[in-house]
């Protein structure tokens, strides 16, 4: 059972896909408080935006808001777009890359080098968040629990959900 | 309690959320024990039978593993409702590897409504430990967002969506815990979010490591944990030095220290001292401020379960659940024998 297998297509192989990714994505975790500042400072300046976006149409800038927000934050944090974001609750580690997509916190298989029980040459996306956490002036969010994933977000963006929800809880 | 028939559920009681004998011991006070079952590869409901009688009279419950270690076995929802009907205590697994939320909230209102009143919420093992690799691993829900789920069946009555459920499972929940893998300075914060998710006991990992896990009760006592969930620490003897290598090195999250290695290799009867040192280990256990009862895991060796805890002298005479032999089967044997002289 254990033989090597004849053939191992290159590109699936999980360790080879991700390898080259685990750097950019630790970056972003060291820098955690860093991205969390901005993170607010864009945050607000997307809702700051809010008439323009209400004017166009949410639902009109969804495509490009999608294609912008998949390249900056597949870049750092190797985004699957889930389209619930909660970094700023996961110490700036994405959970979605966690090959059990949990969403709070660590599971019981993890290596006592602190990596992942299923993609052994991956640092554990959670013993990651946790150190993220620590730096983070909201890392307490770390302990909110998060309720079930509403897959049918997947794909959607983020940054505009959760602006239309500010704008939304500003204007009662 | 003896005039009740044991397949059917206890009196409500104010303050439980199940109407089953694992929660009633805990809540006493009592040092709870639990073992786990190992689940037939078979169709034949007697396997499951004779499996759960070597526990009878020295456990409060049996867990049913859902495809534990991602390998296909008999499921935990089929084994609990075999076990209630002969009076078992079951402890229900849910592993979110392999339901979604459709199937997992019918099951709950399938399990409650055969009789089970405890069940224990799980992420699973990732599917590459098993013996099916090529399966689509679900993680449709997480074990946080799994507990919160059925907590709000159980307390609101009504589904994930919100639909009305016009009568509530009455379940005990429980969580998994391991203290020994990293980050450990986030595990007591991890509980105490799975006890804010609605876990009310918890059955940890195994411990071969007494001084880390008085590291992490000590965590645990500080966060006042112990006052809000009933803490079952996971046992379980060693066969041998190079089964416990395997393990450790084949079996994600067990942590053996070399220690423990060593002293096996040292023995003349390594079975043996496999034995006394999870005897040793209930017994610190039971000292233990916190720890509320043991999780006895002997994978095929179950049979040696109801010495360990008789050796270890935890249960301090309490008499766990076993089967009442029914008095008109002794006048049955009896009226057998007669008929059997008779012939001779």
């Amino acid at each position: 059972m254990a033989s090597t297998p004849l053939y191992e297509p290159a590109g699936t192989n999980p360790i080879r896909r991700n390898q080259r990714k685990y750097t950019v994505r630790r970056w972003s975790v060291r820098h955690a408080r860093l991205l969390e500042w901005f993170y607010t400072v864009f945050a607000d300046l997307l809702l700051e935006l809010h008439p323009l976006w209400n004017l166009i149409g949410y639902s009109r800038v969804e495509g490009t808001v999608v294609v912008l927000e998949r390249a900056a934050k597949g870049f750092l944090f190797d985004c699957q777009m889930c389209g619930q974001c909660v970094l700023s609750s996961t110490g700036m580690s994405c959970p979605m890359n966690c090959p059990k997509l949990l969403r709070n916190g660590p599971c019981g298989g993890v290596r006592a080098n602190g990596n992942c029980e299923v993609e052994k040459e991956m640092p554990c996306v959670w013993t990651e968040a946790w150190k993220g956490s620590q730096q983070m002036k909201g890392g307490d969010k770390i302990e909110t629990v998060q309720l079930p994933h509403d897959q049918s977000l997947r794909g959607t963006s983020s940054w505009l959900r959760s602006t239309a929800m500010r704008a939304e809880e500003r204007g009662k | 309690m003896t005039d009740h028939d044991s397949s059917q559920p206890l009196p409500p009681l104010p303050g439980h959320s199940s109407r089953g004998r694992l929660e009633r011991i805990l809540r006493q006070g009592d040092f709870a024990i639990t073992a786990e079952l190992n689940p037939p590869d078979s169709a034949d409901p007697n396997k499951v039978y004779e499996q759960a009688s070597v526990f009878e009279g020295w456990v409060d419950g049996i867990n049913a593993t859902d495809g534990s270690g991602a390998n296909c076995h008999m499921s935990s929802m089929a084994i609990c409702a075999l076990l209630t009907r002969t009076g078992h205590a079951p402890v229900m697994q849910i592993s979110c590897r392999d339901h979604n939320r459709i199937a997992i909230q019918g099951n709950v209102l399938g399990a409650a409504a055969m009789g089970v009143n405890n069940i224990l919420c799980l992420t699973g093992d990732g599917v590459q430990a098993g013996d099916q690799p090529g399966a689509k691993p679900v993680f449709d829900l997480d074990s946080l967002s799994l507990l919160a789920t059925i907590k709000q069946m159980r307390d609101e009555s009504r589904f994930l969506s919100g639909r009305k459920i016009t009568e509530p499972p009455q379940v005990f929940l429980g969580a998994a815990a391991n203290p020994f893998a990293p980050p450990h300075d986030f595990r007591a914060k991890r509980l105490q979010k799975k006890i804010n998710a609605g876990a009310q006991f918890i059955q940890t990992q195994y411990c071969f490591d007494i001084p880390m896990l008085e590291n992490y009760m000590a965590q645990v006592r500080d966060l006042g944990l112990d006052e809000k969930c009933f803490i079952l620490v996971g046992v379980g003897p060693l066969a041998s030095a190079k089964s416990a290598r395997w393990i450790r090195a084949n079996v994600p999250g067990i942590h053996i220290p070399d220690s423990v290695i060593s002293r096996l290799e040292g023995a003349d009867d390594q079975k043996r001292e496999g034995r006394n040192l999870c005897i040793e280990i209930i017994q610190q256990l039971h000292e233990m401020k916190g720890v509320a009862g043991i999780h006895v895991m002997a994978y095929r060796q179950e049979e040696l379960v109801s010495d360990i805890v008789h050796q270890s002298g935890v249960l301090k005479g309490r008499k766990p659940w076993r089967k009442e032999v029914n008095p008109g089967d002794y006048a049955a044997a009896e009226a057998m024998e007669a008929i059997l002289h008779e012939v001779d």
